[in-house]
């Protein structure tokens, strides 16, 4: 399958990454190697064949609602790249 | 070198209960190994007063009979990828630098209660997408065995630092091979357990269908102990399975009288190297004298194993990973316009390139147009080849394979093709899509002198087959044995 820097594009905005422009054209280039090669798996019919999302039939884990204690609020905020002392600070997006 | 350096873990951790070696003693043998190993970068971050105060504790509930766990005091090292209290976890990855957890893994909190001593964090392929630890943001871990080789991957660091006597275990992640590959290009013992055995709690997800935690260490004992210590449900993760405490470490009889080895054909025709195929045959033998029957048969899925298994890990990973976004921990990038520039600016240059084309192979997979051709086709996929399993184990109670199609590359020969990198997971990444345990040992050396390692893959929760076949191999050679240190030191 042909893939295109447009395509790359529009991956690209829905992974939040803005790759420069050499970067970009490399991995469209890598990006339709290796698509093109997961064609490998149009050989086989899998018609019929229920997807498999878990190998083994665990379901519905249930347990006890409890009310537990919640991680200490300024432990959190530790690790933060930008906090004040009860939040997370991003740019303003609400005007 | 000193003598403790190549002990076991079993054997360091009987003789620190004999009183013979404190966790002390060990812990700064431990330290001055890492030291002067240091060219191996095998680790991203260095606890050492930590573990000296904490081996210290250790030695006095040992002494006072409150810790009598076989690894009680017995010093290892962490992959970075699993999350330990107040203590430096990045994944290899810029955009986490600085992250220190606030909580430890279930794994972490299981060890430390039997008596564990963490020397520190162990180098790995950027949030564990390679198979070379080239992609670590820290550089790369060299190969003890030849510093001028990868050491394998994921987990690289932590085969790289128990290969070269740096530490007596190791605990590692394995998604699609991360543990037993690198176990084979170093020469030590991984084990890969059944999924859900093991707590995935505050490992850091990359494809949490197939992420699952495990040793790598001297031998297959010490990886029983090391799995009886840490297996078990935990409420904190749904996918983790009701299993009793199996004893693996007191099952290990060596006995495999009547034990069906099974050779599929498949895994051992094109591509693979001749020396690694001889070496991998030749445990059949070993096995076969101590009593085994070899089966052969096919296994006809082989060529669709690589691209299901990067559909699905690709597609969950690009899920996983965003996460990291700049505001909630780690790394962010500075000169943002708005918020949705701080994201992309911060993961642009936050990740690195492998990271970023798994991200983007993902996202191109789940898209819409897209979903049912790539992503639901290797579901499908995935259940015909959960079912080539079932079948082989119909014939057979355990499957020997390769682990790697060649012995470690040269450092720089790997990343310029991502897609022949992705090739060389060909013996592995079934394993994970079935769920099942597999093992990577010492079987024997190429011609340049570096390890092979044979697989030996049990049907689900057959990790005491697994191990106990690996043990009966061990109590005949000395592979396992085998030291990059002294091969230095002669």
């Amino acid at each position: 399958m042909k893939i295109t820097t447009e395509m790359v594009d529009y991956i690209s905005v829905l992974s939040r990454l803005k790759l420069p422009q050499e970067e970009k054209e490399q991995m469209t280039g890598e990006l339709e190697r290796i698509i093109g090669y997961m064609d490998t798996l149009n050989a086989l019919d899998t018609g019929g064949v229920e997807p498999m999302s878990h190998v083994f039939p665990v379901k519905n884990v249930l347990r006890e609602d409890q009310v537990v204690p919640s991680f200490d609020r300024a432990e959190l905020l530790k690790n933060a790249p930008k906090a004040d002392e009860e939040a997370f600070l991003v740019p303003k997006t609400v005007e | 070198m000193k003598e403790i350096l190549n002990l076991t873990a079993l054997q360091l951790g009987a003789a620190i209960r004999k009183g013979e070696v404190s966790p002390v003693e060990a812990t700064r043998a431990a330290l001055e190994q890492i030291e002067e190993r240091k060219a191996d970068n095998a680790f991203t971050a260095l606890t050492a007063e930590t573990a000296l105060q904490r081996a210290e504790a250790v030695g006095k509930k040992i002494a006072a009979g409150e810790l009598t766990a076989p690894l009680a005091g017995v010093p290892l090292g962490i992959k970075d990828n699993i999350c330990t209290k107040g203590v430096s976890t990045t994944c290899a990855s810029k955009i986490l630098t600085g992250f220190e957890p606030p909580y430890d893994a279930t794994l972490v909190e299981k060890l430390d209660a039997l008596g564990a001593v963490s020397l520190g964090k162990l180098n790995m392929d950027e949030f564990a997408m390679g198979s070379t630890t080239e992609t670590s943001f820290y550089g790369p871990t060299h190969n003890p065995w030849d510093a001028g080789r990868v050491p394998g991957g994921s987990s690289g660091g932590a085969a790289a630092a128990v290969a070269a006597r740096s530490c007596w275990y190791a605990i590692g992640s394995d998604t699609g091979g991360s543990i037993r590959q690198p176990a084979a290009y170093c020469g030590v013992t991984g084990i890969k357990p059944t999924y859900g055995t093991v707590s995935r709690y505050g490992l850091i997800a990359y494809a949490s269908s197939l992420d699952q935690m495990g040793p790598l260490a001297r031998d297959a004992a010490d990886c029983a102990a090391v799995l009886d210590a840490v297996m078990g449900k935990d409420p904190r993760d749904g996918t983790s399975l009701d299993v009793p405490a199996v004893g693996l470490l007191s099952g290990l009889t060596g006995d495999v009288r009547g034990m069906k080895i099974g050779i599929p054909a498949d895994c051992f025709g094109d591509g693979l190297d001749p020396e690694v195929k001889k070496s991998v045959l030749a445990v059949a033998d070993v096995l076969k004298a101590r009593g085994a029957e070899l089966v052969e048969f096919t296994f006809p899925v082989m060529e669709y194993v690589v691209p299901t298994y990067y559909i699905i890990a690709a597609a969950e990973a690009s899920s996983n990973l965003s996460r990291f976004d700049g505001v909630k921990y780690g790394w962010r990038a500075e000169g943002y316009e708005d918020l949705t520039d701080l994201y992309s600016k911060t993961r642009t240059e936050g990740f690195g390139a492998e990271v970023k084309r798994r991200i983007l192979l993902g996202t191109f997979v789940l898209s819409s147009g897209y979903y049912d051709a790539y992503y639901k086709k290797a579901l499908q996929v995935k259940g015909l080849i959960k079912q080539a399993f079932d079948d082989a184990f119909g014939k057979c109670d355990l499957m020997l394979t390769p682990v790697a199609p060649t012995t470690a590359p040269k450092i720089g020969e790997s990343l310029s093709d991502p897609l022949q990198m992705y090739l060389s997971d060909i013996y592995t990444v079934s394993v994970n899509l079935a769920g099942l345990p597999g093992l990577s040992m010492p079987c024997g050396f190429d011609s340049k002198g570096m390890p092979i390692g044979a697989q030996l893959i049990g049907p689900a929760l057959g990790e005491a087959k697994v191990l106990n076949a690996a043990h009966a191999f061990q109590l005949d050679t000395d592979y396992h044995k085998q030291s990059p240190v002294e091969k230095e030191a002669r």
